[in-house]
């Protein structure tokens, strides 16, 4: 049956109503409040947002690397395969983290263990997942190196962490989250410590892969640029809530909603020479020890209505497979989404920004 | 316009001992005109904060020289230059977490220069650190706090009342809104643009993100290890890229985009930034360089105006043998 189902949606990796908590002596954060999404074979889902928002925390606990104590799943289920996966163990046995599904992180330097050679630390992973020999595992790192094009791979693979540039440092981590042939890639934030010309490197490096593969890449990131760069599907994610999805066209061309077309305004764009004003989003994200009632967007938004302050947004078809969760879709609404592009910000009282 | 601040063949190199020395900065001139910004852009280790640091006296001179409204500034700065010099000179930190002290208040940081290099008394220098924080969109009553209390965004912002503060007339800004959200960039940068237009400042803005430094700056400066390789009007330098290494680091900057990037075709650069340990003779991008020829490997190119058949650049310049 489950089989059946998984044809009919083709999905990998099926994350449904996800919600992550934080036990502190602040009291409980809320650091994921419901995320839904779905991962397909040779596609790329980007999920985009800033510092706190609970990017990494989503994938995290998915992969069972949520410490707990303090940290919690308290709802939704993730299925690989149609198998759920509870602390990156599907329910068969099958262990996923590491194997089905690779990660890399986004400090290499603190990612890989200082008193290893890189050939030993990716050749760990070959002899606990796959059961080689260490010189067999040894070989077979070797050869994953210069997969991810590191020169001198034989030699290089004796040598430690140390003596590798941050570049190089990120391709043995690729090496070493494909050495078991994951069907999935989380890659969470990959080039954010990287240069712009090791970044394009390192993301032409992981599309290779992906079609060489077929394999499906979730890709965090907080940079519009990489999205653009790299993703098929996206994310908008704030304050531990998918705001908005689709595809990347959705996204960038169509944006349904305030805070999508805030970021974009946000940033510079080299279309032409013109120069356009940056506008800054005002304020900071919400407090997760209590979240707001209504909209997370609510204190920021130069739309917000009355609806925006207690009631929580559903999310609302924008166009196939484009989801928004913004009270200016609804069918009632006076305003209208092309407003939301050009409309001078509506200020709105008794808010506390 | 006369050049507020003139470096002249500056060069700073690190000693390592045992015959190894790191040219951090290899003979860089490069003059910035009253109320202009100049972007500095280059990968880590190209020089451009040791750059930033060396013109404001914070690093010693190992060659070279800088002139500040015409007047030589000493090679090496004793205490009383940099009393002197504090009032005209500042800088912008990159990383708002370590440039500011945990045991400070945000009112004892903000207010420290004012108190070391002016006569003002306790009440003045509150009175001017409370409005300060307001010019900069925190709060005079902000002062009692400390920076563990303040998020990246607000404490970029407390370091720019810090260093302007002192009323200078050039600003040295390194990095200062890498570290920040893209949300809170914007403000950071407006922030910056307004404060510039108020006070008439002059600004060496160094970053890696080329839009940004693109959209900040009116003329951009490339650097590569150590090295000026490439000066002109900012729009012209990122839409026209003249040095092969320019082109490069332009062809890898990531558009939010997804038609621009889907059109990019693959990345062009070969291999990283070498050591700046005992740079040898020859173009420094030799190794990297596609356009690679035998001159590049033996002769530094020089760092010089290129004909333009229009006439309509005359300041742009370039060090690479192929042009």
């Amino acid at each position: 049956m489950t089989a059946v189902i998984d044809q009919v949606t083709s999905a990998l990796l099926e994350v449904r109503d996800l919600e992550v908590e934080f036990d502190t002596y602040g009291g409980t954060v809320r650091a994921v409040r419901g995320v839904s999404f779905e991962v397909h074979a040779g596609k790329t889902l980007a999920i985009v947002g800033e510092s706190g928002c609970g990017k990494s925390v989503t994938v995290q606990s998915i992969m069972g690397l949520i410490p707990s104590p303090p940290g919690r799943i308290v709802g939704g289920t993730a299925k690989l395969r149609g198998k759920e996966i509870v602390d990156g163990v599907t329910a068969d046995g099958e262990i996923v983290r590491g194997s089905r599904i690779g990660m890399i992180f986004q400090d290499p330097m603190t990612s890989l263990n200082p008193t290893m050679t890189i050939g030993d630390q990716i050749a760990e992973t070959l002899q606990v997942h796959r059961g080689f020999s260490h010189s067999q595992a040894l070989r077979l790192a070797v050869e994953l190196l210069e997969m991810t094009r590191i020169n001198e791979p034989s030699r290089r693979a004796r040598q430690y962490p140390f003596e590798f540039s941050g570049g190089m440092l990120q391709r043995s981590m690729i090496a070493m989250a494909i050495a078991c042939r994951p069907s999935i890639l989380i890659a969470d934030e990959p080039t954010t410590a990287l240069d712009v010309t090791i970044q394009s490197q390192i993301l032409d490096l992981l599309r290779d892969l992906q079609q060489e593969n077929n394999m499906a890449i979730v890709l965090i990131t907080h940079d519009l640029g990489v999205v653009a760069r790299m993703a098929d599907e996206v994310a908008v994610m704030y304050a531990g809530e998918f705001l908005e999805t689709g595809t990347a066209d959705d996204i960038f061309y169509n944006s349904a909603h305030p805070y999508t077309v805030g970021l974009r305004a946000a940033m510079p764009t080299n279309r032409d020479e013109s120069e356009q004003d940056l506008m800054p989003i005002d304020g900071s994200p919400p407090d997760l020890f209590a979240p707001p009632p209504g909209c997370a967007y609510f204190a920021r938004c130069p739309h917000a209505m009355e609806a925006c302050r207690n009631d929580p947004p559903p999310g609302f078809a924008v166009g196939s497979g484009h989801m928004t969760r913004c009270w200016l879709h609804h069918a009632d609404c006076s305003r209208r989404i092309e407003d939301l592009h050009y409309a001078a910000a509506a200020p709105l009282e008794g808010r506390d920004a | 316009m006369t050049p507020l601040i003139e470096a002249e063949g500056l060069t700073r190199h690190f000693d390592l001992g045992r015959n190894q020395t790191v040219h951090a900065v290899d003979d860089v001139s490069l003059h910035i005109d009253q109320r202009e910004i100049v972007g500095l852009v280059g990968e880590s280790g190209s020089g451009k904060s040791t750059f930033g640091k060396t013109l404001l006296g914070l690093l010693d001179k190992t060659a070279g020289q800088v002139k500040f409204q015409g007047e030589t500034l000493p090679q090496r700065y004793a205490p009383g230059d940099f009393q002197r010099h504090a009032q005209t000179m500042q800088m912008i930190f990159q990383d708002p977490y370590s440039s500011l002290n945990p045991r400070m208040t945000v009112g004892e940081i903000v207010g420290e220069g004012l108190r070391l290099h002016t006569s003002l008394s306790g009440r003045e220098v509150r009175e001017r650190v409370g409005d300060w924080l307001e010019r900069v969109g925190l709060n005079a009553a902000h002062m009692a706090r400390y920076p563990h209390e303040f998020s990246g965004g607000q404490r970029q912002r407390i370091g720019i009342a810090r260093a302007l503060i002192m009323g200078p007339e050039f600003v040295v800004c390194d990095e200062p809104i890498s570290a920040l959200d893209v949300s809170v960039q914007a403000q950071v940068v407006n922030l910056l643009g307004e404060l510039k237009e108020s006070m008439g400042l002059t600004m060496l803005f160094i970053a890696h993100d080329l839009s940004m430094v693109r959209y900040v700056s009116d003329r951009m400066a490339v650097m590569y290890l150590g090295s000026l390789i490439e000066l002109g009007v900012s729009n012209n330098v990122f839409f026209h890229p003249k040095h092969p290494y320019t082109q490069m680091l332009v062809g890898s900057n990531p558009e939010p985009d997804p038609a621009t990037e889907r059109g990019r075709g693959r990345t062009a650069i070969r291999g990283e930034i070498p050591s700046p340990v005992n740079i040898r003779p020859g173009c420094r991008f030799a190794n990297r360089c596609p356009k690679v020829m035998d001159v590049c490997r033996g002769t530094t190119p020089e760092l010089k105006s290129v004909a333009d058949p229009e006439g309509k650049e005359p300041d742009r310049l370039i060090a690479c043998h192929l042009y």
